[in-house]
């Protein structure tokens, strides 16, 4: 039953680590506007949501929880993205010092990402509350 | 968690922008100093900036200041004999600090950081809801 549980809430929980990632380099993008040869990223959010529904990035987090019975989980998390993963913005127009950071636009991307993150968080509030109706009747 | 990062990444450029602006301020105060400690006229400071793989792992870099340079361009000479800093013909040399340059980087520092507080800010509200997650 625990199982299910998990099953029904993979989607949101995979989606809101990819959502904190991809703020990561957004912000890592911001923070290096003004940074000679800095070369803006971004990750293409479907690939990446769909690698990490694919079990294909969870992997065990840096220190791994001791496991002294059979029954006991392994500690997974988010793998972070990998170089294949994030792709290079393609420039608007060139600069001089060769930074591809557009501070507006990444700003914009930057806020469009937290609203999603938000968006999650409610839809992944709302399918906790109807399971939670669902086993309290 | 991946969003404490941002902490991390922000706070780096805040450091770094902070750095920016205390040197604008020390070029422009200097904008008139016709001898410095060692005797010479000011000369304007820079800071390069450089990506900072330390701060944070993978392909989340801060940014960090690596170097402040002096501006090699040549200093000015204004004819103003009445200087006691003039030479024998009369003419002081000024420092090469461009006062509308400095302003724009002042501004252009100031904004920077904006952002990134901005960022920060969005990363902590956006952390203290993920917290409230099954609450009410």
């Amino acid at each position: 039953m625990i199982k299910g549980l998990d099953v029904a809430l993979n989607f949101h929980t995979q989606a809101l680590g990819v959502r904190a990632q991809r703020g990561e380099v957004l912000a890592s993008n911001i923070a290096n506007a003004d940074t000679p040869n800095f070369q803006a990223r971004d990750l293409d959010f479907g690939k990446a949501l769909q690698s990490a529904l694919d079990n294909a990035s969870v992997v065990s987090a840096g220190a791994p929880l001791a496991a002294s019975a059979v029954g006991h989980l392994p500690g997974k998390a988010l793998a972070p993205a990998n170089d294949a993963q994030l792709l290079y913005r393609t420039p608007q127009a060139a600069s001089i010092d060769n930074n591809t950071v557009a501070l507006d636009i990444e700003r914009a991307k930057f806020a469009d990402n937290a609203l999603h993150y938000e968006a999650n968080l409610t839809f992944l509030n709302g399918q906790i509350k109807a399971l939670l109706s669902a086993i309290q009747g | 968690m991946a969003l404490d990062k941002i902490f991390a990444v922000a706070g780096s450029a805040l450091t770094a922008q902070t750095h920016r602006l205390n040197v604008t301020a020390s070029n422009l105060a200097n904008a008139e100093s016709v001898t410095g400690p060692d005797g010479k006229p000011y000369r304007a400071k820079q800071v390069v900036f450089a990506v900072d793989p330390d701060s944070v792992d993978g392909n989340v870099q801060g940014v960090k200041v690596t170097d402040v340079v002096e501006d090699q361009s040549p200093l000015k000479r204004i004819h103003d004999p009445g200087n006691p800093a003039a030479d024998q013909d009369g003419y002081v040399t000024m420092p090469n600090v461009d006062v509308v340059e400095e302003m724009v980087n002042m501004i252009s520092a100031s904004r920077a950081y904006q952002t990134n507080v901005d960022m920060m800010n969005t990363a902590k509200s956006l952390m203290a809801k993920t917290l409230q997650i099954g609450q009410s």
